[in-house]
């Protein structure tokens, strides 16, 4: 036994052997990827881009972030009341904390900048590629700084990837804000130097184009431009160093320069781009620039998304009418009355959704739709109104049934079930959409939203999704932009043109005179071609206009229709509008329709957005680490 | 027998579920409390809206200490003992901090140790002097007079003065059932100011409502209050 013993472990101990112990231990990791493979190799390269593309942040998205879900973020300012259990605590409030919309992200610079650094030393690759991806990698950065100074004001500028020394001293790596005209002077330097380096295609959405680096430059310089201009009108929001707020001399120079940017895309000089046009009806027409990918001529640059490949989106699932949804959910964004009441008549001039006549009675209206005819096609386009199609079905919206003494016959479930008067059988009186006050995924509001959603069978789906994409930049924003930029230059001719073709295409044929276009008019439309893209905040705060449409006032029902193309028209409660029924027997008004203006049972709050909300706060956290960082004002 | 063998540990392990008191810092229990006042008068602001902000240097990361003042012009900290600086953020307030030297500027300076009264001067913009309420027929009626406290250059003009009526003691531009407001250009006499606000039907009924008087001024913030008042309809 033990002799046995021996030899066996002599014979392992010897058979144990190895040889070459460096070769061994030096293999190449499986997992990872060394710095020689990625900078050698075109693909490689732009799947590190692709990372970088997917970091993008937008103000409105629809992926969830940090536990927020997509839809709230494109739904907020009481454009829309939020049809879901959890969040009514939203319209209960009174604003939102001075650290709402902070970003901070310098972990995603830093890569930008090792992106740039190494792709610059990328000596392997074709030069006409190298070039490319290096224009497309300044292209985010440029993003970025103007994502940080429309939320934050000047950041600190950092272009290069700073390395600590490890000295015990970091203080070398800690820098003071950029003046907030730095920063958009960057994006706009920036726009100029990439966009000859970036391909002029139109079919290209998803990576930076020409277009792209010019639309990003208009709506950089444009802003920059209205927060010198009207910074006046909120003179402590402002910082001494200029980390916010832009000297109102300089206004004029960035007009120009966002002018300037936007007849470079208008005069096709990056491209065919033109708005688009395809069906014949013109609401769906609106609706359809959000979900036809295929050859369209608006879209400038986009979040795609793409079935079965991992990127695909709930946003539909989310918002699809609840009526026939594909999961037992949906109808979160109810859009609101005011919101819905913004959209002009045919005329061009505005009007309350009529409901009553000047004496008080109601109107009667012998199909449901009718009360939103001979308006801006945008409005049908944006919202689901009572009466319209998704899909193929019927959204059934109506809030119930209205007897001859004007009693009110509802249900408190969706398609809830009663006898009315004088039958025997019990029939449904409220919609399987509701509007059924503070019932959840029904359209509360009496509206549901339209834009972004897919009318592609399956996208309500959780397995599916939908692969609608988000618009980041679209022509018709360059025109409001040109038109903005010309208006504010004094050139409201041209600033009509501009317009004028936008609200065309909207179904609003009777062109706007150049002595019609005023601040007022500009800002209206840019909020109902907008609505719901994430360009509403940012407008707001760069009028310096929030704290007055926010001013933490409840809308009486008095008020609600009053100055309804104001740009500063008090906007801190979303209301409802419900359809009902009419039952009456033998009455010439059995079974037509009436409409009712509803202030929604949670809607309790009403938003004040203070002079401290203008510039989100720098966490404490981060000051602490970098003293020189100054505080944004009235916080 | 065999129960009883089930219970031994747990009886023991109940008897020696026992902590001991040697895993935490003591609570801080030294109050800092008091008002902002004008001259010895408190300041009325919004709740919730206001605040000072303490901090301690020399402890690590810096971050403040929120102390938010209330409705009547009160604060209140609960702190551990030791040296603390005292500061509003910077144009909050319905008034102007008073600078005392050009190198503390409008710092205070407080050693704490022990429960501490501290009141601190600052300078409104306007006091509102005399606030009359009176109610009835569901309409609350106030009567008052304007005080400029800080004149001259650093002055600012009334944007508007509001009657804020409320069901509850918070009475506030987030909390009020009426408001009426009389614009800064309508008002001719600053010593002879009315504002009548129509209280709507509440639900549950109430024959008394909270009513207090802000003004607002142009370019800051924050409103300076009148004290809250019950008025009967």
């Amino acid at each position: 036994m033990k002799k046995i013993f021996q030899i066996l472990s002599i014979a392992v101990l010897t058979l144990g052997w190895s040889c070459n112990d460096d070769d061994f231990l030096n293999r190449p990791p499986t997992g990872q990827l060394s710095e020689e493979q990625i900078w050698n190799d075109e693909g490689q390269v732009l799947s590190v881009l692709g990372d970088l593309y997917n970091r993008y942040v937008d103000l409105s998205t629809f992926k969830t972030i940090n536990d927020v879900p997509g839809w709230t973020t494109v739904s907020d300012f009481n454009e829309a009341f939020w049809s879901e259990a959890g969040r009514y605590g939203n319209f209960q409030n009174n604003g939102w904390g001075f650290g709402a919309w902070g970003a901070w992200d310098y972990g995603y610079i830093r890569e930008m900048n090792l992106f740039i650094q190494k792709c610059t030393a990328a000596d392997k690759l074709a030069p006409a590629v190298r070039e490319r991806y290096l224009a497309e990698a300044r292209f985010l950065r440029a993003s970025y700084y103007f994502e940080l100074v429309k939320r934050m004001g000047g950041v600190p500028l950092i272009l290069e990837p700073m390395v600590y020394d490890f000295s015990g001293d970091p203080s070398y790596l800690q820098h003071a804000r950029a003046k907030e005209s730095e920063i958009y002077d960057f994006v706009i330097k920036e726009a100029e130097e990439i966009k000859d380096k970036l391909p002029a295609s139109v079919g290209e959405k998803s990576r930076a184009t020409k277009a792209a680096a010019l639309a990003m430059e208009v709506r950089a310089a444009l802003y920059a431009g209205s927060i010198a201009k009207y910074g006046v009108n909120t003179p402590s929001v402002a910082l001494p160093g200029g980390e916010v707020g832009i000297p109102s001399s300089a206004a004029n120079g960035y007009y120009t320069k966002a002018l300037a940017a936007a007849k470079e895309i208008i005069s096709g000089n990056a491209g065919a781009y033109a708005l688009y046009t395809k069906k014949p009806d013109l609401s769906e027409n609106f609706a359809s620039i959000f979900y036809d990918k295929a050859n369209n001529s608006e879209v400038i640059f986009v979040e795609d998304f793409k079935l079965q490949s991992g990127k695909v989106h709930y946003f539909t699932g989310w918002n699809q009418p609840r009526y026939g949804a594909e999961e037992e959910e949906g109808g979160r964004i109810n859009p609101s009355l005011n919101f819905v009441e913004a959209f002009e008549k045919l005329d061009n001039t505005f009007a309350p959704i009529p409901t009553a006549n000047a004496n008080g009675t109601p109107i009667y209206y012998t199909d449901q739709t009718d009360i939103f005819k001979g308006r801006d096609a945008r409005m049908a386009g944006t919202v689901m109104l009572p009466g319209t199609t998704f899909k193929g079905r019927k959204v059934d919206i109506w809030a119930g049934y209205q007897l001859a003494n004007g009693t009110i016959i509802s249900g408190d479930d969706r398609g809830a079930q009663k006898t009315l008067p004088g039958k025997t059988v019990p029939e449904q009186v409220v919609g399987f959409d509701g509007p059924i006050d503070g019932f959840e995924f029904t359209a509360q509001t009496g509206f549901y939203l339209r834009k972004y959603l897919d009318p592609v069978v399956g996208s309500g789906q959780r397995g599916v999704n939908s692969e609608v994409w988000l618009v980041r930049y679209r022509y018709a924003e360059v025109l409001l932009n040109a038109a903005e930029a010309a208006f504010e230059l004094g050139q409201a001719a041209e600033a009509a043109g501009y317009m004028n073709q936008v609200r065309a295409r909207a179904g609003l044929v009777t062109p706007l005179k150049a002595s019609e276009i005023n601040f007022d008019r500009l800002v209206h439309e840019r909020r109902v071609e907008f609505a719901f893209e994430g360009h509403l905040f940012f407008d707001m705060k760069r009028w310096r206009i929030a704290h007055q449409i926010l001013d933490g006032n409840a809308i009486t029902a008095a008020e609600l229709s009053k100055d309804l193309g104001k740009a500063t028209k008090r906007n801190t409660q979303p209301w409802g509008l419900w359809p009902y029924k009419i039952y009456d027997p033998g009455s010439a008004n059995n079974g037509k329709w009436i409409y009712k203006q509803v202030k929604l049972s949670r809607v309790t709050g009403a938003d004040r957005f203070q002079l401290g909300n203008y510039y989100s706060y720098i966490d404490d956290a981060i000051i602490s680490n970098n003293p020189k960082l100054v505080r944004n004002p009235n916080q | 027998m065999k129960i009883r063998f089930h219970i031994m540990p747990l009886v023991a392990m109940v008897a020696l579920l026992s902590a001991c008191e040697k895993d935490n810092y003591t609570e801080p229990k030294s109050m800092l409390s008091g008002r902002i006042v004008y001259k010895g008068e408190p300041v009325g602001v919004e709740a919730g809206q206001v605040r000072l902000q303490l901090w301690q240097p020399g402890f690590g990361k810096l971050a403040a200490i929120d102390a938010p003042i209330s409705q009547d012009g009160s604060y209140s900290a609960l702190l551990f003992d030791g040296s603390y600086k005292l500061v509003f953020p910077k144009n909050r307030g319905p008034f102007k901090t008073i600078v005392k030297d050009a190198a503390a500027k409008d710092t205070v300076f407080v050693k704490l140790a022990g429960n501490q009264a501290l009141d601190v001067e600052v300078m409104p913009y306007y006091m509102i002097r005399t606030p009359q309420f009176s109610g009835g027929e569901s309409k609350v009626n106030v009567s008052l007079k304007l005080e400029k406290t800080l004149t001259g250059a650093e002055g600012k003009d009334i944007e508007r003065v509001s009657l804020y009526v409320s069901k509850t003691d918070f009475v506030a531009r987030a909390t009020n059932v009426a408001v009426t407001d009389v614009p800064g250009a309508d008002i001719k006499d600053l010593n002879a100011i009315n504002l009548t606000a129509t209280v709507p039907a509440l639900s549950p009924a109430q024959n008394y409502v909270f009513a207090r008087v802000g003004v607002k001024i142009k370019d800051v913030e924050d409103m300076v209050f009148s004290p809250v008042q019950k008025v009967n309809l």
